[in-house]
């Protein structure tokens, strides 16, 4: 498997991380090595098998509804890089 | 000519005290960001716990809607960027939601169409954005973020806007029928995107078709799928091509207008929610939640027309609010007349609702001294306009009906040697009336009447003083 | 002085006694740090003077402290990735320098009720992607047993920090292998618990299918006790296990007489150190000696492991890594114009190469075309690796095997090559796709650096892998070994 720049870069804008044309390079070989690598599961034959996403045997856990105090309001902006009346604040989001 | 292919998208708010994965509350309209904690937030290292709250409200909402559901279901991460959504993905359900092939009926035109449901999930709300005046920055809240919904997808077998007004309207009544949801579209717990699209009578393959956002009340959905079908309409005949698009609703025009197309086309790279173990409930939670869901809106209205002869108009203003329903259900028990009761229900009582923007919950009257009240007219003991007045003085006084006739002497006088007496005396005084009546004017009969209750004060009963005074003048 | 390495229970003893008072125990944490951490360099920030006003708070009168717990008094470290309210919590990453958790991590709060004291928040792999602390935003961490080689990652700074003496214990976190492979490279143990034994709440997610917190100590019985300490369901983790917790002391009387020991030659890669193989097997041999019995079994899929782990880990990693995109914490690029120009600059500048590196191996696995070819696969063969182990426990009662596949190697070394970094990982990453328990002890020396044994565990059965692991200890004797090298080494 051989990532071309173009999917870096398809994958990249995905994960809104911003590479320049050099780190494309260097990423589409080492992204390549590591799908190479993971060919290998390739060769096992899977048809059948279940995919495992949680380790299994739990029962599910329930919260009930009951309220909890929520956080002060000079907690919550604290750690905000910009922050005006209470909210948090962005660059204009334009929607046409 | 085309045809009209319709499907609904309903967001629900799910009625619980606290959001979905953590215990904030739910209170709409609190000042921004006081409703949050880290786990709202999406604080590194915080983990979500399924409010059980939720999914039951969920599952009741997937039950009453004929839903299959799944015993065994799962939350997944819908993935993307956006400053509303804390932890850049959405906890949601993909490919096993919790309900699915379910159905509302709707009737068109005296007609019952079935209205496919593809599919019930649940899912966390967003939180709400605002923007700056000066267009150079955007706002956050996070108050809503994390409010448990449910997401309904319909089947595209809506075929015209008014069909979409009435799947949601039924939508609405179910949801609250069942105390899932308060369905509050003006303070966003429903909130409906629309698909549509037109293709050629005859032809099988859908259209190209648009998406209608921000439809802000039942009345807007109806007027954007209506402007949308005409827009599309008149390009198809002059033979331009209908773009893939989403579109808003703009309530100053009551037109769509197309919402600039987003950066990239969505991959959402949805996969197992990790942090939440499957959702497995138990055949018991299952029973519990099929036992909370009441007679249903469709049940209620048929059984209305059927067990008490019901005209299907008003079996459908009786039941479009569960309390409604209750309250009429009560009253037409306690009378012989169940068209009695729902006039009185539908005018008198409505109407009062109406100008004193009350609701029937805190109606000052129950329905078993309405029932009183119906009852005696029936008897004979008032008239019905007596029992006008005495329904008036009920509000005022809260006294019943029947305290209040006694202390007002308001019984009627069917006594008919007392009325012939009263009569006789009207006659004589009123020669040019009785005239008037021999002459064949029957409005004439009417003033005559009107006299017998001025002198009885109002007391006496319409139909003895009307058979008398015919009797007398006619012979 | 108080050697922290003689273990928490004579420590606990001589606080009881009044040989010694918690104050004490912190002036000689700070010290240690002090003395050797301008080196090392295994924390990020020490915390002191929080610790300072912790200990007043907790004894009023230090002359007169009476310990109500094993860890009442005792000094510890956190990984940098475990929040607790107030302290900076970085995850040795440019992205959250500054960040103030509003919260604390469960494990930190269940400490704090013992009676432990943070000292301070010990450095790491940047979001816990890697195998040698050299991806630390910051600066990377030595080993504490020689100065040249990695202490091994990505727990590096909380290992380091036990290995050197400078804490008793610290916590780690293990997401394939994070405790183990650097407690095995500094001489120290390290047991990363059945997945749900320990609450994550609180530990910044680096794949939350896979991620486990544990014990980092100088003794197997210390595992035990801090293990004791931290384990236990928990309500703000849903995949915490609600499983009784054992008393993890009972059974380390050294007795494992009739134990059923599993062996498999697939952890015995061809590619492997030679000195590592000989210390594996010389345990198993002093295992046999102790009357255990070692049975041959096989895990035939366990080579594709880490095939699997390097798609599932970035997968997940890609979506919990999402979040950190400058809106609410943290880092914010100030070069952006425009909503999407500010998150991903944000994110360009905020993180480092290998953490990219996974974020974007995978967002391509998890996205639309991809995701049955390598997503969905790695999940099937991650079932296979299950059932391999279930069939192997339906015989045995532990299965051994080394740690690491090689000892430490040298600062450098290996940063160019991500693919043979991840090799390191391989007799690791195996359990945490399975869900296991795990435990790393020291089992002697190969090219002059310690050599860890892997004993591994049925599903919440730390008490026989502690078992195992404290017979090994007591008859081996690797402490007399560091203490010597402490000697030469001065
Ligand atoms: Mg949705
Ligand atoms: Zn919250």
């Amino acid at each position: 498997m051989t990532l071309s720049k173009a999917d870096v870069d398809h994958v990249a804008r995905l994960a809104r991380i911003d590479l320049s044309e050099q780190e494309e390079i260097e990423l589409a070989k080492e992204l390549s090595a590591i799908l190479d690598y993971a060919s290998q599961l390739q060769e096992v034959d899977l048809d059948g098998v279940e995919p495992m996403s949680h380790v299994a045997g739990q029962q599910p856990v329930f919260r009930q509804d009951e309220p909890h105090e929520s956080l002060p309001s000079d907690i919550v902006l604290k750690n905000a890089p910009d922050a005006e009346d209470q909210q948090f604040k962005v660059p204009a989001i334009m929607e046409g | 000519m085309y045809e009209t292919v319709i499907g609904l998208e309903v967001h629900v708010e799910l009625g619980t005290k606290t959001k979905i994965f953590c215990g904030c509350e739910t209170e709409f309209g609190a000042p921004p960001n006081t409703h949050v904690c880290p786990v709202c937030m999406g604080s590194p290292g915080v983990l979500p716990v399924l409010n059980e709250q939720a999914l039951r409200l969920g599952m009741k909402a997937a039950m009453a809607l004929h839903c299959e559901v799944r015993k065994d279901s799962k939350f997944d991460r819908k993935n993307y960027f956006y400053p509303d959504s804390p932890k850049a993905y959405q906890i949601s359900q993909y490919d096993e939601p919790i309900g699915e092939h379910g159905y509302i009926d709707i009737e068109v035109g005296g007609q019952v169409r079935r209205i496919g449901i593809t599919r019930v999930h649940l899912e966390e709300d967003a939180g709400k954005l605002s923007h700056s005046v000066f267009g150079d920055a955007s706002y956050v809240d996070f108050n809503r973020v994390g409010i448990p919904l449910i997401e309904i997808v319909s089947e595209p077998d809506i075929q015209t806007a008014e069909e979409a007004r009435l799947y949601l309207e039924e939508l609405k009544a179910i949801m609250q029928y069942c105390a899932v949801s308060e369905c509050k579209m003006e303070e966003g717990s429903l909130r409906c995107d629309a698909n549509i699209s037109l293709r050629p009578i005859g032809q099988k393959e859908l259209g190209t078709k648009t998406e209608i956002k921000n439809m802000n009340s039942f009345r807007h959905v109806e007027r954007g799928l209506l402007f949308e079908q005409e827009r599309q309409e008149a390009m198809l005949h002059r033979n331009e091509m209908i773009v893939q698009e989403t579109r808003r609703f703009d309530e100053s025009t009551m037109s769509t207008i197309s919402m600039r197309s987003k950066e990239d086309a969505h991959d959402y790279r949805y996969f197992a929610e990790p942090d939440l173990p499957r959702i497995v409930v138990s055949d018991r939670f299952l029973a519990e939640c099929l036992a909370e869901i009441p007679e249903l809106p469709a049940q209620k209205r048929a059984r209305f027309v059927q067990d008490y002869g019901l005209p299907d108009y008003d079996a459908s203003v009786l039941t479009a609010t569960r309390p409604l329903a209750e309250f009429f259900d009560e009253t037409a028990k306690r009378v012989k007349d169940p068209k009695v009761a729902s006039n009185w229900i539908m005018g008198d009582v409505l109407g009062y609702l109406k100008t004193t923007d009350a609701t029937i919950e805190t109606f000052a009257i129950s329905s078993m001294r309405l029932a009183e009240l119906i009852g005696l007219i029936e008897n004979g003991t008032i008239s019905t306009k007596i029992a006008k007045s005495v329904f008036k003085d009920m509000l005022e006084t809260g006294k019943d009906a029947k305290i209040l006739i006694e202390e007002q002497g308001l019984v009627q006088i069917s006594d008919e040697s007392a009325l012939r007496a009263i009569a006789q005396k009207v006659i004589e005084n009123n020669p040019k009336s009785v005239q008037d009546v021999v002459a064949g004017k029957d409005k004439a009969i009417g003033s005559l009447v009107g006299q017998m209750m001025k002198e009885t004060k109002g007391k006496a009963n319409p139909q003895v003083v009307n058979q008398i005074l015919k009797e007398l003048i006619t012979g | 002085m108080l050697d922290f390495s003689q273990g928490i229970r004579k420590l606990h003893e001589a606080l009881r006694s009044g040989t010694t008072t918690p104050e004490e125990l912190l002036n000689q944490s700070i010290e240690q740090i002090e003395q050797k951490d301008g080196e090392i360099k295994a924390f990020l920030r020490v915390n002191d003077v929080t610790a300072r006003d912790r200990l007043k708070g907790n004894a009023a009168a230090s002359n007169s402290f009476s310990p109500k717990h094993l860890l009442d008094g005792i000094p510890y470290a956190l990984k940098d990735n475990m929040c607790y309210e107030g302290i900076e919590t970085t995850c040795a990453s440019k992205i959250l320098e500054g960040y103030i958790p509003p919260y604390t991590a469960t494990v930190a709060q269940k400490l704090d009720d013992a009676g432990a004291i943070l000292i301070g928040k010990a450095n790491m792999d940047e979001f816990a992607m890697g195998s040698s602390t050299e991806n630390s935003s910051y600066f990377p961490t030595k080993n504490p047993w020689q100065q040249d080689h990695v202490p091994g990652g990505s727990s590096g700074g909380s290992v380091a920090a036990v290995a050197a003496g400078m804490v008793p214990f610290a916590l780690g976190s293990d997401t394939g292998g994070s405790i183990r492979q650097p407690a095995a490279f500094c001489g120290v143990v390290g047991l990363k618990p059945t997945y749900g034994r320990v609450s994550r709440y609180g530990l910044v997610a680096f794949a939350s299918s896979l991620d486990q917190i544990g014990p980092i100590t100088n003794s197997v019985e210390d595992a035990a006790i801090v293990l004791q300490a931290i384990a236990g369901a928990d309500v703000h983790d849903a995949t915490s296990a609600h499983v009784e917790v054992p008393d993890f002391t009972a059974k380390l009387t050294g007795d494992i007489r009739g134990l059923q020991v599993g062996v498999a030659p697939e952890f015995f890669a061809d590619a492997m150190d030679e000195g590592v193989r000989q210390r594996v097997q010389e345990a198993v041999q002093v295992l046999k000696e102790l009357g255990a019995e070692i049975k041959p079994i096989s895990l035939p899929h366990i080579s594709y492991a880490i095939a699997a782990y390097y798609l599932l880990a970035p997968a997940e990693a890609s979506s919990n890594l999402a979040r950190f995109d400058g809106v609410r914490y943290g880092y914010r690029s100030q070069n952006a114009q425009n909503l999407l120009a500010m998150y991903s600059k944000t994110r360009s500048e905020g993180f480092g190469k290998e953490v990219k590196r996974r974020i974007l191996i995978g967002t391509y696995a998890l996205s639309s075309g991809y995701y049955d070819a390598y997503y969905k696969r790695a999940q099937k063969m991650r079932t296979l690796i299950r059932q391999d182990f279930e069939q192997a426990f339906s015989q045995v009662d532990v299965i051994v095997s080394p740690t690491t596949p090689a000892p430490a190697f040298l600062l450098g070394e290996k940063t160019k090559d991500p693919v043979t970094m991840y090799m390191t990982d391989m007799c690791t990453i195996p359990i945490n796709l399975a869900g296991l328990p795990a435990i790393s002890v020291p089992c002697g020396l190969s090219q002059g650096m310690p050599v860890g044994l892997q004993i591994i565990g049925k599903m919440f059965d730390e008490q026989t892998i502690l078992q195992v692991a404290d017979a090994y200890e007591k008859t081996v004797d690797f402490a007399a070994v560091r203490t010597a090298h402490s000697k030469e080494a001065k």
